[in-house]
């Protein structure tokens, strides 16, 4: 019998334009690194035009195995705006930087590809390959600097510590195979819900599956490869990582917990609850050092992750629904951010200090003014799009009472603000050291403005994402 | 290939036929193919490690997989035996050639100061046997496992080859996940090409529709030198 094959058919129409770009980078002679670049860019928006096609009903396909709802389109879209934007801004970086080779487009297709065999994994085994394509190519990209010892370096640190967290995740989800006979998300739940007490086999399984799963959204206190990867990487690839395979990643863990795993929250509540403190407060504590703007932006994620983690926490549909707008208020102000990091660069010459950004408020004024909201944002000062994020996250967490991770999540916030407002101080106090090169295309310009078009007036009209993100967390809470 | 008389053993129907283990004088025969594969599996991984030449240890190597996978083959897993063939000695065992013969490692130094190692090898040794035979001692049988063989043993059931009933559940349920696994496959490949392939420019390449082109007339030229005047 042939599976009904109408629900994969974005991620149908991404592998064969994946191979396709790959062909034609193989094949086609002089230089590919841009035809191809472009293309993969118009895939990614053809992709994302296929899932939006869907009416959005739960449909399971593959024998269970692969699902779309709501959930999945909604993060779907996030995670192909965020690798379409990464990928335009960084085909500038790379012709400046002359590293641009056509691999590179096609490795982030298939990355994009396993983020979505994520998102609408439905089955355990449908879980660790989607996980592993994506892994894998993260790893390759991660180290695509190959004459650059720091970008080697991240890709090794990356796939050794992957393929631990990919170990992890597998002895979990062995250890609940054997205890509940079944790797498909709907069996499981419906045989969990039948325990009575609990099972301490599926608990261990489950606490290595977060185990696994937390490396891979760089929790605390499984973080540690985060900051060096993301300063050795180049720097459109650290882009790429601090957004789309979080989202995936995070996508991934709130539908597992809330999916089959459901009828045991009480089992990984507290380790969820353990996981988002400690991401927030070394988030916030870790980042007051640094001075390197691509180890900053690590911490500052390993900090975002652990407020996404309160809205898992709660366990709620209003939780999921907070983790949804989060997560797509950081992309808009993560990608800003990066496109000024992107087109940071002292005659011709990659600068990555935040030093760096000395008087920026002098020489580019309206880059300064940007960044500025952007951080403003990040550190969640209203009105700014940032404080909706963590705003929605604690109502959740105040709803079901859970007041102390609240509280953590606001005086960490607090503490956090103190760098973001640091980076404000250096580009409007300090004076200018050296002065920055103009932006390397127009494509980072444009993302900049979109995005802090979007931190600075979401506050005006917020219902869109708002609705959107509640009918997408519902989706995951039939009944 | 017998006829199952009475009851149901290990899911076989009466009258159905199934493989069975044991009886009849195929038994002989079965017990001496084993011995000599064993045998030369064996024979084959002492010379593995006592090889002078590391060309050779790899070669016995080969010898060990081959025999190993008839001995699979005699327990009626076809399909093991072919991965073996295929993957072992097609992939992993030329790839060791290929490092033993890239690397260039001489034995002779490697082998200076071996017996310094036995101490530590032998404790190894004698910890991995102690525990196998705490856990052989300690293994129980089913108790009904004597009647179970020789009633029903393990069977081929329906007359479906290994290979075929994998293919058929890997080919229809889990189509997406074969597919998927291929595509890990292939970023693999893409990925170890991106970070180790260098194009070369200053290589000279063979062209050989210009080394054709060349006539008698386009490249040879004749001289008249004169006796003591050099070209």
């Amino acid at each position: 019998m042939m599976p009904d094959l109408f629900p994969a058919l974005p991620e149908f129409f991404l592998v064969c334009a994946a191979l396709v770009l790959l062909m034609v980078g193989v094949f086609r002679r002089g230089e590919t690194a841009d035809v191809v670049g472009v293309w993969a860019t118009l895939a990614l928006g053809m992709t994302a035009l296929l899932v939006l096609a869907g009416d959005g009903e739960r449909v399971t396909t593959f024998g269970g195995m692969f699902v779309t709802d709501r959930f999945a389109v909604f993060m779907k879209i996030l995670v192909l705006t965020a690798a379409a934007m990464t990928l335009v801004m960084s085909l500038a970086w790379m012709r400046q930087e002359r590293l641009g080779r056509f691999e590179f487009s096609v490795l982030i297709l298939f990355a994009v590809l396993g983020m979505l065999m994520m998102i609408s994994a439905n089955d355990l085994m449908a879980l660790y390959l989607g996980l592993e394509l994506q892994s894998l190519s993260l790893y390759v990209v991660a180290a695509s600097h190959r004459d650059s010892s720091r970008s080697t370096e991240a890709g090794l640190k990356y796939f050794v510590l992957g393929a631990l967290a990919s170990g992890l995740l597998l002895f979990g989800s062995s250890f609940v195979y054997g205890f509940t006979g079944q790797t498909g998300f709907d069996r499981i739940a419906e045989i969990l819900k039948g325990v009575e007490g609990t099972s301490l086999g599926a608990t261990v399984g489950v606490v290595f599956i977060l185990a696994g799963l937390a490396f891979k959204v760089s929790a605390v206190p499984f973080h540690m490869w985060t900051p060096d990867v993301y300063e050795g990487a180049p720097t459109p690839v650290t882009a790429f990582f601090a957004v789309a395979p979080k989202m995936a990643a995070l996508a991934l863990l709130v539908r597992v917990l809330t999916g089959p795993f459901a009828a045991m929250i009480g089992q990984w509540q507290q380790v969820v609850v353990a996981l988002a403190v400690g991401s927030m407060v070394l988030g916030a504590f870790a980042a007051i050092n640094q001075t390197n703007i691509k180890r900053l932006m690590a911490y500052s994620s390993i900090g975002h992750v652990g407020y996404v983690l309160i809205g898992l926490a709660v366990g709620t549909a209003t939780g999921v629904r907070g983790i949804l707008v989060y997560l797509a208020l950081y992309l808009a102000m993560n990608l800003g951010v990066f496109a000024v990091i992107l087109s940071m660069r002292h005659k011709g010459r990659l600068a990555e200090e935040i030093t760096d950004l000395s008087g920026l408020s002098k020489t580019h004024p309206l880059v300064a003014a940007a960044l500025a909201a952007l951080m403003f944002s990040m550190a969640g000062i209203p009105p700014l799009a940032g404080f909706f994020g963590k705003f929605y996250v604690f109502i959740a967490a105040v709803e079901a009472q859970m007041y102390v991770l609240a509280v953590i999540g606001v005086l960490s916030s607090v503490v956090g603000a103190f760098y973001y407002l640091r980076i404000v101080k250096i580009m409007y106090f300090d004076e200018p050291v050296e002065v920055l090169d103009p932006p390397p295309g127009r494509s980072i310009t444009l993302v900049l403005t979109a995005s802090s078009v979007v931190v600075l007036f979401f506050f005006l009209y917020p219902p869109p994402l708002l609705l959107q993100a509640e009918a997408a967390a519902a989706s995951l809470f039939p009944g | 290939m017998r006829r199952i008389a009475e009851g149901k053993a290990g899911g076989v129907a009466p009258g159905q036929e199934c493989f069975i283990i044991g009886g009849g004088e195929g038994v002989v025969v079965h017990a001496v193919v084993f011995y000599v594969f064993a045998a030369i599996a064996i024979a084959g991984a002492v010379q593995v490690i006592s090889a002078r030449n590391p060309v050779h240890s790899v070669l016995f190597l080969v010898l060990v997989f081959f025999n190993a996978a008839g001995l699979f083959l005699l327990l009626g897993a076809e399909f093991l035996a072919m991965i073996l063939v295929i993957v072992y000695v097609g992939a992993v065992a030329v790839l060791f050639l290929f490092v033993v013969m890239m690397l260039d490692i001489n034995t002779l130094r490697l082998r200076e100061g071996f017996l310094q190692y036995l101490p530590l090898g032998g404790l190894v040794g004698v910890i991995l046997l102690a525990e196998l035979t705490a856990v052989i001692g300690g293994w129980v049988f089913v108790p009904d496992v004597e009647e179970a063989l020789q009633t029903g043993g393990t069977a081929a059931m329906s007359g479906i080859t290994n290979t075929e009933a994998l293919g058929r559940v890997l080919y229809t349920d889990y189509v997406y996940l074969f597919q998927a696994s291929g595509l890990v496959l292939l970023v693999a490949m893409v990925g170890s090409i991106m970070l180790t392939l260098r194009t070369r420019p200053d290589v000279r390449r063979q062209i050989i529709a210009r080394q054709l082109e060349r006539t008698k007339a386009n490249s040879l030229k004749v001289r008249k030198v004169p006796t003591g005047g050099g070209v």
